[in-house]
């Protein structure tokens, strides 16, 4: 049984939480990838207004706690989702009318697109403390756990535990819709395809007849709906505080650039490996190898490869390696 | 190319508020903002030639200046000699095998033909590397960090004088930008922008973890002042003196001077950034510099490496942002690595940046006085905009206390208005290139 309880033990602290930590990810990189292959800029703004939108289902699940809504066992802010998506989509098309439309419109360098997202940044950023401040709030109500790690041991009669939060549980299951119903989108349905192909040659799907404030309209709206989901999801699971937001940037943009940016499904697989390559480097092994290893030799010290403070330093490393060997990403980018 | 009237005009209107700081306010108020402002044009000048003479993005400003504030500790704080007794020899031990592992890494990779074989033997080197270097390094680090752990537990600095890390810490920020520069320049424009992001973070995450370095998350205080401090100034007959004529409390008027002392020895250091950046930026060199920024393709095609200039701009830019950190950190007198935030150091100095007016020096000198008075002074502002605003509610409502509250986060609202303002309607700046 000791594989057994080695490979429990992996899940519970590594396999469950990185899978989580994956598809919230992926969602926000999938954002980035998308904003960067129909608008053609690297969308700085992107952490910051996931943590607006986090804040919209935040007041959202207030108010609806304080009429005596409530779907338990599952937290009452799934139910407001769509009340930060609606909010969202309106901040984020507000903001492409006041700001992105001008520059398109002068045909801007790309990097002023950025510059202008910095902007964003940091307006969004100030109407995201001026309504939630800058310290943690945990809005995560319902039955927390799926099973505990108690529950699991007195079921299986393992020695090693595992549990599931229902917020990982509730993540893993969303993101994989979620990404089902995208990828549908983008290659069955007319907005999806001329999506495509305005990403593909700007100036031939203005011959073919697609409307290109249409496909931004599109484009901003889907966007909206992964933050918001994106956000929600990881303030489920990891509590809610802006300026963990801001720093998720990094990681969803090597995530993004890992797998091609402008190529959806290099956004998720990026966003794992991420994920996996963060958490698998500052995990202590040791309790794993202590299954493993022959009887005598089990490890003495944390086999922690790095501390956990340097987890951006996984991400940088991984995104180096990507730019030295191969700038384009695992799957070539630019084109959804 | 120099000033015209107009930029005076902008130069006298921006010293003249700061007089009104002065006088209505405190001048202890007025010198403090006009310190940190001449800082803040030094990191202006150094992303001013990254983004304004070669178009490169760099969001890394804060990983820069704080490795130019490490430098201040490393050479003025005096060395701990228990802690280089107890583990010292370890510590560097430790670090010279981690270089070399990944040194012999790269050599594997340029030696060996690609193939399986090669991948393994990097792998092997790598892990090997490892493993000795952490056998090495780690029990080191304890070490160092069990001496006297509640004022030390670090190696200590040179003891050096402090005047002597603005110089190194601009050689550190510049060998930084040269190893990331090395990697992402050459690629497409926003991979650097984002490998200067990682790297700040990284720098950042350095200083708070390594306690045998800088003391970490721990602070080191107290560190050597290039000019006398307040407290040394009070005994003094001439201080005294122009107290009684100016009319104003003994400890004010030492602190002003204190920090006119700074204001001396920063304008000493801007005026020569300055005058060298636009004697370069007026040589042929600059006008290269510009050829290349706004055409790449022709420029190469006259046969310029741009790589190679990107390279040079690079580095040398992120060194004059660590030079600016050097100098925050002896002027503050204490590394706090807490304190680092991205917003404050760097994404404010781009606002700086293009408020002033990419691609002209005095555009952001300017930049970063108008932006960092904005800064200090939006907040009380704010609170009494706020105060003002919710006047009609009673006075323990919870709705008022949380809008008081949170009237600091306006500057952050304000900041980007003002960015976006710019870009929308004057997108060439205060002070535009010419």
């Amino acid at each position: 049984m000791e594989p057994l309880n080695a490979l429990i033990s992996l899940s519970n602290f590594m396999l469950i939480p990185a899978l989580a930590y994956g598809s919230q990810l992926a969602l926000g990189a999938l954002g980035i990838t998308l904003i960067f292959s129909i608008l053609r800029f690297a969308h700085f703004a992107h952490g910051d207004t996931m943590a607006l939108g986090t804040a919209a289902v935040i007041g959202g699940t207030l108010f609806l706690q304080a009429q005596g809504v409530s779907i338990d066992p599952l937290p009452t802010a799934l139910l407001a989702i769509p009340i930060g998506i609606v909010v969202m989509v309106l901040y984020l098309l507000a903001a492409d009318r006041l700001v992105y439309k001008y520059f398109r419109k002068v045909k801007a360098k790309p990097l002023t697109f950025v510059m202008a997202s910095l902007g964003v940044m940091f307006v969004t950023n100030g109407i995201t403390r001026l309504f939630m401040g800058v310290g943690e709030t945990r809005f995560e109500d319902g039955q927390r756990f799926l099973f505990t790690v108690r529950e699991f041991r007195d079921f299986t009669g393992m020695a090693e535990g595992m549990a599931l939060r229902s917020a990982q549980a509730i993540t893993i299951i969303t993101a994989l819709i979620v990404m089902v119903v995208l990828f549908w989108f983008l290659n069955r349905t007319r907005a999806g395809k001329s999506m495509r192909a305005y990403s593909d040659n700007e100036d031939l799907a203005l011959l073919s007849g697609i409307n290109p404030e249409r496909v931004v309209v599109i484009t901003w709206t889907i966007t909206a709906i992964l933050l918001v989901l994106a956000g929600t999801l990881y303030g489920l699971d990891k509590g809610f505080r802006p300026f963990n937001y801001f720093q998720l940037l990094l990681p969803m943009f090597a995530a993004a650039i890992l797998g091609g940016l402008g190529s959806p499904i290099g956004a998720i697989v990026g966003a794992y490996v991420v994920a996996f390559a963060e958490l698998g480097i500052t995990y202590a092994w040791r309790r794993v190898f202590s299954y493993l290893m022959p009887e005598g030799l089990e490890p003495t010290s944390m086999m922690q490869l790095l501390p956990v403070d340097y987890k951006f330093a996984v991400t940088f490393a991984i995104l180096v390696i990507v730019l030295l060997f191969r700038p384009t990403g695992i799957f070539k980018g630019k084109v959804i | 190319m120099s000033l015209t009237a107009r930029d005076l005009g902008l130069f006298a209107i921006m010293g003249a508020v700061l007089a009104m700081v002065a006088m209505f306010q405190s001048p202890q108020l007025a010198v403090t903002i006009l310190n940190m402002s001449l800082i803040s044009a030094i990191m202006a000048l150094g992303v001013n030639m990254q983004w304004g003479y070669a178009g490169l993005f760099n969001v890394g400003i804060m990983g820069f200046t704080a490795v130019g504030g490490l430098a201040v500790v490393l050479i003025a704080q005096p060395p701990v000699p228990e802690a280089w007794a107890a583990g010292g020899l370890g510590v560097l031990l430790g670090l010279m095998l981690g270089v070399a592992t990944i040194l012999a890494a790269v050599i594997v990779y340029k030696k060996m033909t690609p193939g399986k074989l090669r991948g393994l033997a990097i792998f092997g080197v790598l892990l090997v590397g490892y493993l000795v270097t952490a056998k090495i390094f780690g029990p080191a680090k304890q070490a160092v960090q069990a001496v006297n752990p509640a004022s030390e537990g670090y190696l200590g600095g040179a003891g050096l004088p402090v005047i002597m890390a603005w110089p190194v810490g601009a050689v550190f920020a510049a060998g930084i930008a040269w190893v990331i520069g090395k990697i992402s320049l050459g690629l497409r424009s926003d991979y650097l922008a984002i490998a200067t992001l990682g790297i700040s973070e990284i720098v950042i995450a350095v200083l708070k973890h390594e306690r045998w370095l800088a003391r970490g998350v721990n602070n080191v205080t107290g560190i050597d002042r290039p000019v006398p401090r307040p407290v040394d100034l009070q005994p003094v007959p001439w201080v005294q003196s122009l107290a009684d004529t100016l009319g104003w409390s003994l400890s004010q008027t030492a602190s002003v001077i204190s920090g006119l002392g700074y204001s001396a020895l920063f304008l000493i250091v801007l005026a020569m950034l300055i005058w060298l950046a636009e004697r370069a930026l007026n040589s042929p060199w600059g006008r290269m510099m510009r050829a290349i920024r706004d055409n790449e393709v022709s420029a190469r095609a006259m046969g310029k490496d741009v790589t190679r200039r990107h390279l040079m701009i690079f580095v040398l830019g992120s060194g004059v942002c660590g030079l600016a950190g050097a100098m925050m950190v002896s002027m503050d007198g204490q590394l706090t690595p807490g304190s680092y935030e991205p917003l404050r150091f760097t994404f404010l100095v781009w606002v700086m940046v293009i408020v002033g007016g990419s691609g002209n020096n005095w555009g952001s000198v300017l930049g970063a006085f108008v932006i960092w008075f904005l800064w200090v002074q939006v907040e009380p502002a704010g609170r009494w905009f706020m105060d003002l605003a919710t006047s009609g509610m009673a006075a323990d409502s919870d709705l008022r206390q949380h809008l008081l509250g949170s009237a600091a986060y306006m500057r952050l609202l304000t900041m980007g208005v003002a960015l976006l303002l710019m870009l929308r309607f004057a997108p060439r700046g205060l002070i535009p290139e010419r």
